[in-house]
């Protein structure tokens, strides 16, 4: 039984620099743990070679005393939707089934000089088009605590691999839960940053207004790490924000109970269902025994936040997938017999063979929201819908310091179980009002409901306003250390 | 928003036609009668009263971000084109246009 790849962040990196691992044997526990655990099925791709020769240059720049940083040495997967120089990269999808980027995302290439070393890219759903990776073209990934469920998605693999020490910690992505929702579903930690906090370089697009870059992973504390390395402004981003970096990892230590942590009735309304519900008003009687203040509060627009999301997430989708064209890289049916086609042909033909039907339908339902006649009621109604939903949390965050909700309404539910495209999209519905609004959504294990006698968990989030990263790490950080159920591990 | 089924066989073909992609007669119908249940859940905007707010496309309020015009690190020629289903030298070959 390997042990190394069990630690966080935080023990990793105070082992390597005592000197008591090295780098070449944290990969390598990694690298067994996730051949042992192939029929989880968390990659795509497992970059062994480089992460081992990555790993030998650490140790090498250990050894000659060079200056590293604190997560130099340190593996981490990575969800198929970034940009890595020289490994393929599919988004899940078989339109870019052979893509083989020219280009480091800013994210990988940041994480990379601080030395961490990348494994491997993870299951995801295509192109971020889902809630279980039973949209990846790769299979989809197995939930560890009952391989019989989804794990969630989009960024299901990066949970998974995480939940089942594959990795020390991962990378996501969340457009309307695709971080959140799957750390929820495989009892980690998930931070959804504040729009434009991470670059979104290199991050093949989904809904390019919503996007957003964060990590994945086993505590706080190491989200806390892993976000000082990988936060702050790009020029080659132009939506990344420039407000200053937080010391995350120093601000979350300073335990503050003085703040008012507001739960709207719409987020424990119907369609949650009563043992998800249970387990997080467990969680807000034990901080409110820890002396935080709670207050009850009405945001009536989240009711319709799902509506509004979804409207802008098929707008953006349908534009940004149009650069799939059989022409400049990608599934291309000039492959198969150059001369037979018109460019319309190319386009329509390649298109229809690469991407999956649910990424198909979300391209048609957003060019129909954009088309002639139909912009004003469904595209620009949305943006309106979309300001509502802005000034609503406003309004909260006058009256309360941070916002607290479950991240899914229901629990992990079995493969298949949502197969009508409006079901799996409802599934969404507690995660989708944070992204039209930019705030950050911190995803904490909450506990767990035994159901067919096995033990699924339930998360929490804690949303706060924009760039108030630090705020809801803090209590996120302060919840793990009266609560211990961030520290169980699938039985595998 | 139109009452009843928003949309017709047809509608599905312009909309395939404008978003490039060919779909089979089975998928037409399948998105025929799926893309009007989903619509149906977007009518709940109409519960928002919109009168009085402006659009948001962008959250965080940033405006005209600028960087000094000049030339960075590029692709090759070589790495640009290696990911071409089917190229030419150093251009991609695409089926004639006119």
């Amino acid at each position: 039984m390997s042990t190394l790849a069990k630690l966080t962040v935080v023990e990793a990196s105070n082992l390597l620099q005592k000197g008591e691992v090295k780098a070449v044997d944290l990969v390598k526990d990694c690298l067994v743990n996730i051949k042992k655990n192939k029929d989880l099925n968390a990659f795509i791709t497992v970059a062994e070679k480089e992460a081992l020769a990555a790993a030998k240059a650490s140790d090498k720049r250990r050894a000659d005393k060079k200056e590293l940083s604190n997560i130099d040495g340190i593996p981490y997967a990575i969800k198929d939707s970034f940009c890595t120089k020289n490994v393929l990269t599919t988004a899940g999808s078989k339109i870019l089934d052979d893509f083989v980027p020219p280009y480091d995302a800013e994210v990988v290439a940041k994480l990379n000089k601080a030395g961490a070393i990348m494994l491997g890219k993870t299951i995801l759903d295509q192109f971020g088009h889902g809630s279980s990776t039973e949209n990846c073209h790769f299979g989809p990934a197995k939930n560890p605590y009952d391989v019989q469920r989804v794990p969630g998605g989009s960024s299901g693999g990066s949970a998974v691999a995480v939940a089942a020490d594959l990795c020390i910690f991962a990378i996501g992505e969340d457009t309307g839960g695709s971080i959140r929702q799957p750390a929820s579903f495989t009892n980690i930690t998930g931070l959804k940053v504040t729009y434009g906090r991470v670059s979104r370089y290199g991050s093949i697009a989904y809904a390019s207004s919503l996007d957003t870059v964060g990590p994945m992973t086993k505590t706080v504390a190491d989200a806390a790490i892993i976000l000082e390395h990988i936060a702050g402004v790009d020029a080659k981003d132009a939506t990344s924000g420039k407000t200053k970096v937080d010391k995350y990892s120093q601000e979350i230590l300073k335990a503050n109970k003085d703040i008012t942590i507001g739960l709207p009735k719409e987020m424990f309304a119907k369609g949650v269902e009563p043992e998800v519900k249970e387990v997080v008003l467990a969680a807000v009687e034990k901080l409110k025994k820890e002396g935080f203040n709670f207050k009850d509060i009405s945001v009536p627009v989240l009711e319709h936040s799902l509506a509004c999301y979804y409207i802008i997430a098929w707008a953006e989708a349908s534009s940004n997938l149009a650069r799939y064209d059989g022409i400049h890289y990608g599934h291309s049916s000039l492959k198969q017999n150059e001369k037979a086609h018109t460019l319309y042909e190319v386009y329509a033909k390649s298109r229809a063979a690469g991407f999956s039907t649910e990424t198909k339908r979300r391209i048609m339902l957003g060019t129909y929201v954009l088309s002639a006649g139909y912009f004003d009621a469904y595209y620009k109604k949305a943006l309106k819908v979309r300001t509502a939903i802005v000034n609503g949390f406003n309004k909260a965050f006058e009256n309360v310091d941070v916002i607290l909700a479950p991240v899914s309404p229901i629990l992990p539910f079995k493969f298949g179980a949502k197969s009508d495209p409006l079901s799996m999209y409802l599934a969404d519905i507690l995660t989708t009002p944070i992204n039209p609004a930019g705030v950050p959504s911190l995803a904490l294990p909450a506990g767990f409901v035994k159901k067919d006698n096995i033990d699924l968990p339930v998360g929490m989030q804690i949303i706060g306003s924009q760039f108030s990263e630090s705020k809801i790490m803090n209590l996120g950080y302060f919840w793990q250390s009266i609560d211990e159920t961030h520290k169980i591990k699938p039985k595998l | 928003m139109k009452d009843g089924s928003k949309l017709s066989k047809k509608d599905v073909e312009h909309v395939a036609e404008l978003a490039r992609l060919e779909l089979s007669e089975a998928e037409i119908s399948q998105f025929t009668t799926e893309l009007s249940s989903v619509l149906d859940m977007a009518d709940s905007l109409n519960n928002v009263d919109t009168s009085k707010l402006e659009e948001t496309a962008h959250v965080t309020g940033l405006s005209n971000v600028t960087r000094k015009d000049k030339k960075e690190k590029q692709l090759t020629n070589k790495e640009a084109l290696a990911n071409a289903p089917v190229k030419d030298g150093r251009f991609f070959r695409v089926p004639k246009v006119l």
